[in-house]
């Protein structure tokens, strides 16, 4: 039997998991005609865990490459007087100019860092935000939370808020449709994956299409239900989950061309998050299965140019994860970084694979790690930064 | 807590309250009991004045001072409160009031912060099960039941009424005006109705604060508790008949509510605004009888439950659900007396249970079960045995799935033996297990129809010592160790990608060990000074079996004791009476617990403990007390993110004549 005493602020907990290593490509040529980040130099990489709802357990770890250390919980240290910490849900991660974005889902906010120091900068208030990108001096970000439309049924349309970055103020709302999800920018235009996950049966299934200039939706393109992420690789495609409906039409990922905002091809696989790497999409899916009454677990990767699947399977060391629910690519060495959220509420674990598939290291997270954005020095002319 | 029968009758004579001095007679408790032997395992009880003493409003907030017990609660005045016995979980609970057990096929949960302690004369908790031969199948089937007693008309020499007006009000703007009626109409004829008002803002100041580990102030923040507004009616109206060789009953109950629901304190929200509106009705009746050495108990009960749940918030998930829930069930029990030694007994009950739900691809599910017990004791000098086995036979039927059928057959097995007059010894095994609920089964998305039942094992020893002193002083000291395993545990696990999917399986395992050590004692110390003293304690190691893959011995699940089950728990009642005074100190304390099977230091949550203290004064017609709870005013969460009330006060005035 003891008292109570007072609950410190966490300290980050530090552990060593693989040598320190300098990643720094040599090449000098600037990367140009791409719209993926690449980097002169990576230093590491944040991973934001979600925390299950309502326990107020999302949590910023960050990985150093050059001490090969994983630091957990990093947000309570870097910043010791704000109350309640990090907050509910985080959702999204991005670092954009020299500051980190947490998308915080269920404290409804964007927390806004330091990307060097993870010291809190400012929030902007926005209600079940989702998903964030940029453009200029602004962020984008998808939230639900859009007018209420009168009727026997409720419903509710979602939004992309435009929020300056250098005041920190949402100066510009564009209405689309139901539970906006994931968002990309190309070639003047936002695409925003409508989900209408909050109406079980009667889902979404478009892609909206936001002119930048003039902030207004200026068209939908149909896909297939339950849109979820979007991105854009290198050749003007955009690579867009489908989560389906879970009945009949299933999970899927399609690709779309910018220059005809047509659907122009699909692969036949439950994407639930894919990473883009050059002219690779490391993918994993995990699908209910009714039969085995366990999640069917799928990883592979496809080549966005020929649009074929070179890879089922990057895992070859029989490493099993039983909630894939993040992945990342290191643009340098290609590792390959999975997390697994377990059961939601017991903490996650973050696997490296090396490019041939065999594990190189694991650690603890915090609960549902889910979102990574490395940090580095990227090569000039990238449309990143 | 810790007295027995014998010991609330001495308790009796010190209580004024005119109305509520006769509501404990040992021979009341003899007529309502079937029989007068003694209990093989004992229960744990609070009784009319030593409950009223305690600075509680609900059964939830009085059964904390059990012990094994850990109570889960939401805070605030409408906040839920369940309840765990040796961690078990609480769908392994069966909780009656008034003879009859009170149902929720929806999601298997009694929440106790409902019922009002305004009219309940005793609660009473049993580990496996009471060990009266006369009752229903019920009583027999859950892994441990709480018994809530309302009172029962009992009228002073010469007096055919009784009636009593209280008012209770205090912090979080609560006013609960309460009136009692008691009528005996003939020799054989009483009854009861009572009725009871609260209305509450809810609103409480509460404190989070986090410190650097230079021990400085790294960030302290108070805010009010919001969107805890409640509004509660209840209606209770009840007939007591006498028969020859016989009693009976028959009630009916009625209890709605509107309240705000406060939610989870995080990051950026500190406020929300779902809200639910319940309306409960129920009636029962029970009859029992004897002819010689045969004697039958009937019980029945139709119920009839409605949830209206809301969340409005233009922020989240909009949600507007309308539930509703009847239940019908019926009981026949037998017992026939073969000799003094030996008594057998037969019973069979029949439940049947509904689920309406305005959800999308709902199922309608029906349950129909039907139970029976066959049971024997056997005494034999200062040895006494129990046994019995229960056949438990359900099925469900659903718009679209076939009849899901449950057959099993549990056994139990009680042995006490009393060496010298003041030990007893005791022992018991029982199995038993819970029907998956209908959410669990069929709530659109996530339910799974193939869902097996759930399954508790106990395995306990005990002893009691008892022994009074001379005419002043009498002690009571109970301890038992126990073992519990339970297998197939239901829980929820995430399904396949996307938006927070669920999938109810049975995987779970869960391994307790644990003592339960209580200790009561009443000292009649001078002319007019009455002393009473209990003290309680549970250590309990809970462990999580579920998973073996996550072994790592720092962080891992396995092995790791459960969510929210502290190993070091108890509670120290003490109570003094002088003359037309009364004085009430009670302290609960709950020690170090992880909010997760990952004993880790991110869900490690600190020991909480509170000083409850009351105030009371009475004369023939009139009682008056204040109580204030919390006197130390410790912010402290019982579940994660839901912070409790500090110090706050209330004041009764009750009057009867």
């Amino acid at each position: 039997m003891a008292c109570r005493h007072d609950t410190e602020v966490f300290l980050p907990e530090v552990e060593k998991v693989a040598e320190g290593e300098v990643l720094v490509d040599s090449a000098s040529q600037a990367a140009s005609n791409t719209f993926l980040p690449v980097y002169e130099r990576v230093e590491g990489f944040y991973l934001l865990n979600e925390g299950n709802m309502g326990s107020n357990k999302s949590t910023l770890d960050y990985y150093d490459f050059s001490a090969g250390q994983y630091i957990r919980n990093i947000y309570g240290n870097a910043n010791p007087h704000v109350p309640k910490e990090l907050g509910d849900v985080g959702n999204d991660l991005a670092i954009y100019g020299g500051r980190l974005y947490a998308v915080i889902n269920c404290s409804n906010k964007i927390e806004v860092m330091n990307s060097q120091t993870a010291e809190r900068i400012g929030q902007v208030d926005i209600p079940n935000c989702r998903y964030i990108r940029f453009s200029g001096r602004y962020a984008y970000v998808t939230s639900y939370t859009g007018p209420v439309v009168i009727s026997d049924e409720y419903k509710q349309r979602g939004y992309v808020a435009r929020i300056d970055t250098a005041t920190l103020q949402v100066v510009d709302t564009c209405v689309v449709g139901f539970q906006p999800d994931g968002l990309e920018i190309a070639d003047g235009k936002i695409y925003v994956a409508n989900s209408g996950g909050y109406r079980l049966g009667n889902y979404e299934h478009t892609l909206s299409v936001v002119d930048l200039q003039s902030f207004r939706e200026l068209r939908r393109i149909p896909v297939s239900p339950n849109l979820h992420h979007v991105r854009l690789d290198n050749h003007g495609q955009l690579w867009v989950s489908s989560r389906g409906d879970y009945f009949a039409v299933p999970a899927k990922l399609y690709c779309i061309a910018v220059s005809t905002e047509e659907v122009t091809d699909s692969v036949d696989v439950a994407v639930s998050d894919f990473w883009l790497d050059g002219d690779s999409l490391y993918f994993y899916g995990t699908a209910w299965s009714y039969v085995s009454m366990d999640d069917e677990i799928t990883y592979g990767i496809i080549n966005v140019k020929t649009h074929q699947i070179v890879s089922r399977g990057f895992i070859t060391d029989g490493t099993v994860i039983k909630k894939p629910y993040g992945i990342a690519v290191n643009p340098l060495t290609k590792d390959i970084y999975l997390t697994d959220a377990k059961n939601y509420v017991n903490p996650g674990t973050l696997y490296c694979f090396d490019p041939a598939g065999k594990k190189k290291w694991s650690v603890r997270t915090g609960d549902i790690p889910a979102h990574i954005a490395f940090r580095g020095i990227p090569k000039k002319n990238n449309r990143y930064h | 807590m810790a007295f027995t029968v014998i010991c609330a009758g001495s308790l009796a004579a010190t209580a004024q309250t005119v109305v509520d001095s006769t509501a404990i007679k040992l021979d009341d408790v003899v007529v309502w009991g079937s029989t007068n032997r003694k209990e093989i395992v004992p229960a744990q009880r609070l009784i009319g004045a030593e409950l009223e003493a305690l600075s509680s409003s609900s059964v939830g907030d009085a059964i904390r001072y059990f012990s094994g017990v850990q109570l889960k609660d939401y805070g605030g005045v409408g906040g839920l409160k369940t309840v765990d016995v040796r961690s078990m979980g609480t769908n392994h609970m069966g909780v009656f009031y008034d003879g009859i057990q009170l149902g929720n096929a929806q999601n298997g949960q009694v929440d106790l912060s409902k019922f009002s302690l305004d009219n309940v004369e005793s609660i009473s908790l049993y580990n496996g099960q009471k060990s009266d031969i006369l009752q229903s199948a019920k009583d027999y089937a859950a892994a441990g039941v709480i018994y809530i007693r309302t009172r029962r008309p009992q009228f002073a020499e010469g007096k055919n009424y009784n009636v009593r007006a209280s008012l209770k009000a205090g912090s979080f703007g609560v006013i609960n005006p309460s009136f009692l009626w008691e009528q005996k109409w003939s020799a054989r004829l009483n009854s009861s109705f009572n009725t009871e008002y609260l209305t509450a803002t809810g609103k409480y100041k509460f404190r989070y604060r986090r410190v650097l580990s230079d021990g400085s102030t790294a960030w302290d923040t108070t805010a009010i508790r919001q969107n805890g507004d409640m509004e509660a009616f209840r209606l209770e109206g009840g007939l007591f008949g006498r028969l020859n060789d016989g009693v009976w009953n028959a009630k009916v109950y009625y209890y709605t509510s509107n309240k705000g629901i406060p939610g989870a304190i995080v990051n950026n929200v500190w406020k929300t605004s779902q809200r639910q509106w319940d309306h409960n009705f129920f009636a029962q009746g029970q009859m029992k009888k004897s002819w010689g050495r045969y004697e039958l108990m009937l019980n029945g009960k139709f119920a009839w439950d409605y949830l209206h749940y809301l969340s409005p918030d233009t922020t989240s998930l909009y949600i507007n659900n309308v539930f509703r829930q009847t239940e019908a069930y019926i009981s026949v029990a037998n017992h026939y007396s073969l000799c003094d030694q030996w008594d057998v007994a037969v019973t069979a009950d029949y439940q049947f249970n509904a689920l309406n739900a305005d959800l999308a691809n709902f199922v309608y599910p029906k349950r129909h079960t039907f139970l029976w017990a066959a049971a024997s004791t056997f005494e034999w000098g200062r040895f006494k045995a129990m046994g019995n086995v229960i056949g438990t036979h359900a099925f469900d039927v659903t718009d679209v799935h076939r009849a899901q059928c449950v057959g099993k057959l549990t056994p139990a097995l009680f042995l006490s033996f009393q060496p010298v007059s003041a030990i007893t010894l005791r022992a018991y095994y029982k199995q038993s297990f819970r029907q998956p609920t209908f959410n669990d089964l069929y709530y659109t998305d996530i339910g799974n129809i193939s869902l097996e039942p759930e399954f508790a094992t106990q395995y306990n020893v005990g002893a009691t010592y008892q022994k009074r002193f001379g005419q002043s002083w009498h002690f009571e000291g109970k301890v038992d160790a126990y073992f519990n395993k339970v297998d197939n545990k239901i829980v929820a696990i995430p399904k396949g990608s996307g938006q927070y999917r669920w999938m109810m399986m049975n995987i779970g395992k869960v391994k307790i060990l644990g003592v339960d050590v209580s200790a009561g004692t009443e000292w009649n110390l001078l002319k007019d000074w009455t002393l009473n003293l209990t003290l309680n304690y549970t250590y309990q190691r809970a462990r999580d079996y579920t998973d073996p893959t996550d072994n790592d011995p720092a962080s891992g699940t396995w092995g790791g004791q459960i969510a929210y089950i502290p190993w070091h728990s108890g509670s120290v009642v003490g109570n003094l009476r002088y003359k037309r005074w009364m004085l009430n100190y009670s302290f609960i304390y709950v020690g170090e617990r992880y909010h997760n099977s990952a004993n880790i230091r991110q869900n490690h949550e600190e020991p909480w403990y509170t000083h409850d203290v009351k105030v009371g004064w009475n004369i023939q017609s009139l009682s008056l007390s204040l109580e204030i709870n919390n006197l130390l005013n410790q912010q402290y969460d019982v579940v994660l993110n839901y912070p409790m009330p500090g110090r706050n006060w209330k004041c009764i005035v009750k009057y009867g004549f």
